[in-house]
């Protein structure tokens, strides 16, 4: 274990880079799905109160 | 082509489509990152080559999608399609952070290799200037209130900068770049690292489309919700 958490001296490196990136696509799917959440929600509010 | 860029139309597809692109994207992502976990050392670089599974499928979908954005913004100017502002306008946040994301593993992968995690090499300048981009044509569309003149002068900018798109592919043959060459499509690169990047650029791609249609959907149900409060207005 912890020579794959080493990975052979570069883990300094290896390991920011997955963890980054992870981050950022995690982030990604998260805004633009909340956003997608909000703005439907707010439409069927609108449609409902025509009705 | 132009009848499946009708919003209506758009909504139902993207809608049929959703799940099975995410659901591909985050099966490619784990099969990659299994795979990609299980190389063995480069001979030369030892096992930062692992980075290269996350820093070469962010970089692909960093130029693809200013591609699209640029192809889009096409139809914008020509032939005045109605979906093509909005398809531009939300990959480009996806592009600026798929952007960020290539240069920061880049360059975690520049330290260990050359020594330094920033040079000044065609490359990575090239590249840099990509996020640039990415970012004027963002503040772009926020900065005119006016829709229609905010998209014109955007889809103006997004062409002019593809200019960047040609340089930063060819920008490894032109000069002497510390950043290496093509191996992928030139069939240099040994197959058990060949694997793995494709699974994972695969995977990247997926999530972008998956993402690019939520953006997408989410701009057009807002606009309809404006629609209907001028209307009641």
């Amino acid at each position: 274990m912890t020579a794959f958490l080493a990975m052979g001296g570069y883990g300094v490196f290896i390991w920011p880079a997955y963890g980054v990136s992870a981050l950022a696509l995690i982030a990604m799917v998260w805004q633009s799905w909340a956003a997608w959440r909000a703005a439907k929600k707010r439409l069927e509010d609108l449609e409902r109160d025509r009705t | 082509m132009f009848r499946y860029a009708n919003p209506a139309v758009f909504m139902r597809l993207s809608g049929v489509l959703l799940p099975w692109v995410s659901g591909a994207a985050l099966i490619a992502l784990a099969v990659g990152l299994y795979l990609g976990f299980h190389v063995p050392p480069d001979y030369q670089q030892g096992m930062t080559v692992t980075i290269m599974f996350v820093h070469v499928p962010a970089a692909i979908v960093a130029e693809s999608a200013y591609g699209l954005i640029a192809i889009a913004s096409l139809f914008s100017l020509v032939w005045r399609h109605p979906l093509a502002d909005t398809a531009a306008r939300a990959a480009a946040p996806l592009g600026a952070v798929f952007t960020a994301l290539g240069l920061v593993t880049g360059s975690l992968w520049g330290r260990p290799m050359w020594g330094a995690y920033w040079v000044w090499d065609a490359r990575l300048t090239s590249f840099l200037l990509l996020l640039f981009l990415y970012l004027g044509y963002i503040a772009l569309w926020n900065a005119i209130e006016d829709e229609a003149r905010a998209a014109r002068a955007a889809a103006i900018l997004a062409l002019v900068g593809a200019i960047n798109l040609p340089i930063i592919k060819f920008s490894v043959d032109w000069w002497n770049t510390l950043h290496q060459g093509e191996s992928i499509l030139s069939g240099q690169i040994a197959s058990v690292f060949l694997w793995p990047l494709l699974i994972m650029a695969l995977g990247y791609m997926l999530l972008f489309a998956a993402l690019w249609m939520i953006r997408i959907r989410t701009e057009i149900v807002t606009r309809r919700a404006r629609n209907l409060m001028q209307r009641a207005a």
